[in-house]
């Protein structure tokens, strides 16, 4: 294998190809894992690959959307951008779900799309697609590249792009013409500034002196967290504020984890299958605190039924979610990075021991009604729950635990206990069924130093499962729980709850997944007994290199409390 | 209530950037009345005027929305009495018709019309305003036998707007 060029200054200029000064610019930003899948339109990028073999990984998906999902796993992470290769037409299009996923779940992730030569463009030529206008809705940024000597300049705005501000996936789809053509590299010099782009909105002092007097009146003050946390790397900052103005908080699902769920301040979980207490009382609060979240609907539930009492505080770096859902009263624009030291330094220390013993006596409320029998079930048939609990107490909370979507997904988001940021890696925005797989190969690579469980369901799991062979080729370490019911258990639930039991194709059935694990050279089992359970996962998690453990749970058990669509939280059901 | 409102937005000359802006429209199902793209009062810099018929908190969000998107400076929304605006339009008519008529000629010039182009078979007529102002020279011409009309989009000017050269100052200054 030849080495790989080094970086060429302003003053050694070199004739490199478009496809050469690509992965010089990736050596630049740090990449050192690039998720992808060869053809046509993206060959010349994957032979210029062949010489950086010993400076970046090549990680070979089984398919596009497995690439994309591997790559946001190791944004969710790492903190750092994923990279994905795809080449043109159905590759460029396998992207599609994985970028909206990424935009709506904030993940920086940097797409590189190969494209047919420039002037077969428009041609309708051999996997030619306009990926460009396919992707505009689903990108923060794209663009087109057809010279090479536009290669550079495109690629730092890219990663510039994807993870300033609030971050988000990008897709630069470059003709094969320019990935072939030698040009004068002048280096590469990453990007630092956008004049049309501010990633971040300048914090106002007015407002922040507002919103400190606003919280040092309240006698019932609320946090709300979200991802916003995580994303400004503000998790100190964040529990400095709470624990100095003495206020419960409660999370997103992608605010899980910036704040240890065991903190004394940490009252739970927001939202339609969130906690009895945070939901409840958001009704009840003085002043709500909103810090880096959206306001989601499965959050808020009804709008004209939400906080109606109370003051809002928006904190927020993005200007367009500040009053599009709840109307702030003080807006707080700006990276909570530097707004909540701000707010910190303003506002009183206090406890408002009342306040929160409410939260407890809510969660008393719901411990005898839902949780106690969650955990501890007396019937035979395992409940998803308790599989959570043991976990916990198997981890101790310190792994990263990557969910898919639907009933599994809230129960474990629910009950797992997290004492570290970028533990939870979850689809929460978008709701793609099949991301945990893929999500937690990436999540693996990184942070390798980590336990990585990916939790499924048996629906989930099937839409690919093919990431399986990834795992193999690569020789990953990656714990695979599937919660089987045999059923896509929370669409059986909204068919029990809200149409009568008219159980429509909600039936599923699955291959042995433990021989679909064996027939890749993953060792598994399958457990349906309460017996044998603890010993299977303490097996999975101390198995040197992935394991699959399937565990048969109730078939028709239900996700509670719920707040039914079209209800205010306050109208949280607990069963 | 919905009303008429014009969106403004400064943006970079990119390939693609109408997209981005016209599908923050139509996600909504928001229809656009009238959408025009041109040079500013700053080089390099492109303004884009936008119609709409909205609510003011559906334009407020929609502004936001359009400021988001990399390429775009700054965009502004105004109701029509906060903005100088016109549109332009052109009228296809067969000469005969015109010739033989004296009294057309004094019609155009009391609708501010003009002649563009006198060939033997067709003139073409050329006159800017209102859309008020516009289709009325549509009824004044039909019964000489309009063959052609097309309307240009919107064209605003913002009352109380010091223009960009300052804002754009700030925006290449700061990080």
């Amino acid at each position: 294998m030849t080495q790989a060029a080094p970086i060429q200054t302003a003053t050694a200029r070199k004739q490199v190809s478009g496809s050469q000064a690509l992965l010089e610019a990736f050596l630049t930003e740090g990449v050192d894992t690039i998720f992808g899948y060869p053809g046509g339109a993206i060959m010349p990028i994957y032979d210029a690959l062949y010489d950086y073999g010993d400076k970046i990984n090549h990680i070979l998906v089984r398919h596009e959307q497995g690439g994309i999902h591997a790559a946001q796993g190791y944004a969710r992470s790492s903190g750092r951008p994923g990279v994905v290769f795809a080449t043109s037409g159905p590759g460029a299009t396998n992207l599609v779900t994985g970028l909206a996923d990424a935009l709506i779940d904030s993940t920086p992730v940097v797409c590189i799309t190969g494209q047919v030569f420039a002037h077969l463009l428009g041609t309708d030529a051999f996997q030619e697609t306009d990926v460009i206008n396919i992707t505009t809705p689903v990108t923060k940024w794209n663009c087109q590249v057809t010279d090479a000597s536009e290669i550079p300049a495109a690629i730092a705005k890219a990663f510039y792009i994807a993870k300033s501000g609030r971050p988000g996936p990008v897709l630069v789809d470059i003709t094969k013409n320019a990935q072939l053509q030698m040009f004068d590299f002048e280096g590469y010099t990453p990007c630092e500034h956008i004049r049309s782009y501010r990633p971040k909105p300048i914090v106002r002092q007015e407002y922040i002196e507002e919103a400190a007097a606003m919280i040092n009146a309240a006698e019932r003050p609320f946090v709300l967290f979200g991802q916003g946390v995580i994303l400004g790397n503000a998790e100190a900052e964040f529990k400095t504020f709470i624990e100095k103005s003495g206020i419960p908080a409660a999370w997103t699902i992608l605010g899980l984890g910036a704040l240890p769920t065991g903190h004394p301040l940490n009252v739970g979980m927001l939202g339609m299958h969130g906690n009895y207490a945070p939901n409840v009382l958001t009704n009840q609060c003085d002043v709500l605190i909103a810090v880096g979240m959206r306001f989601d609907d499965r959050v808020t539930g009804r709008l004209d039924r939400y906080a109606k009492q109370a003051k809002i505080i928006h904190l927020d770096i993005d200007p367009a979610e500040i009053d599009k859902n709840i109307k702030a009263d003080v807006p707080v624009w700006g990276d909570c990075k530097e707004t909540l030291p701000l707010l910190t330094e303003l506002v009183q220390q206090k406890s408002h021991p009342e306040w929160l013993q409410r939260f407890h006596d809510g969660d008393k409320q719901e411990y005898e009604q839902v949780i106690h029998n969650e955990l501890n079930p007396t019937d035979p048939v395992l409940t998803m729950g308790e599989v959570i609990k043991i976990l916990n107490e198997l981890t101790g909370g310190d792994a990263i635990i990557v969910t898919d979507v639907g009933q599994h997904q809230m129960v474990a988001n629910r009950y797992a206990k997290m004492n570290h940021t970028r533990s939870n890696i979850t689809s929460g925005g978008l709701g793609t069924m099949g991301f945990a797989l893929p999500a937690a190969i990436g999540a693996k690579m990184g942070a390798p130093e980590r336990t990585v469980v990916a939790i499924a369901g048996d629906g989930g799991i099937q839409m690919t499962i093919q990431e399986l062979g990834t795992i193999q080729q690569f020789g990953m370490n990656v714990k695979i729980l599937i919660l089987n019911n045999q059923f896509l258990g929370m669409v059986r639930q909204w068919q029990q709850l809200f149409h009568e039991r008219r159980y429509s194709f909600v039936n599923i059935t699955s291959p042995d997944f433990p021989k679909v694990a064996e027939a890749y050279g993953i060792p598994g089992q399958k457990v349906s007994e309460r017996e044998h359970l603890r010993t299977a996962l303490q097996t999975m998690l101390e198995h040197d290199g992935s394991y699959l453990l399937e565990v048969m749970t109730g078939k028709e058990n239900n996700v509670f409390p719920m707040v039914p669509q079209g209800c205010g939280v306050a109208e949280i059901r607990l069963s | 209530m919905k009303q008429e409102y014009t969106l403004t937005a400064y943006t970079e000359n990119q390939v693609g950037l109408l997209n981005r802006i016209a599908i923050i429209m139509s996600r909504r199902k928001i229809n656009i009345e009238s959408l025009n793209t041109s040079p500013s009062e700053v080089e390099g810099i492109h303004r884009f005027t936008i119609v709409i018929q909205e609510t003011e908190e559906m334009v407020r969000k929609l502004a936001r929305q359009i400021e988001k998107q990399v390429d775009v400076l700054r965009a502004f929304y105004n109701t029509g009495d906060e903005i100088v605006w016109q549109e332009m339009a052109l009228y296809k008519v067969p000469t005969d018709e015109i010739a033989e008529k004296v009294k057309v000629e004094r019609l155009l010039r009391e609708h501010g019309a003009r002649a563009v182009v006198i060939r033997k078979d067709y003139t073409v007529f050329e006159t800017t305003g209102h859309r008020e102002e516009t289709n009325n020279l549509i009824k004044v011409l039909e019964p000489y036998g309009l063959i052609e009309f097309v309307r240009s989009a919107r064209v605003a000017i913002i009352k109380d707007s010091r223009g960009f050269h300052e804002q754009l100052a700030k925006f290449s200054s700061e990080e």
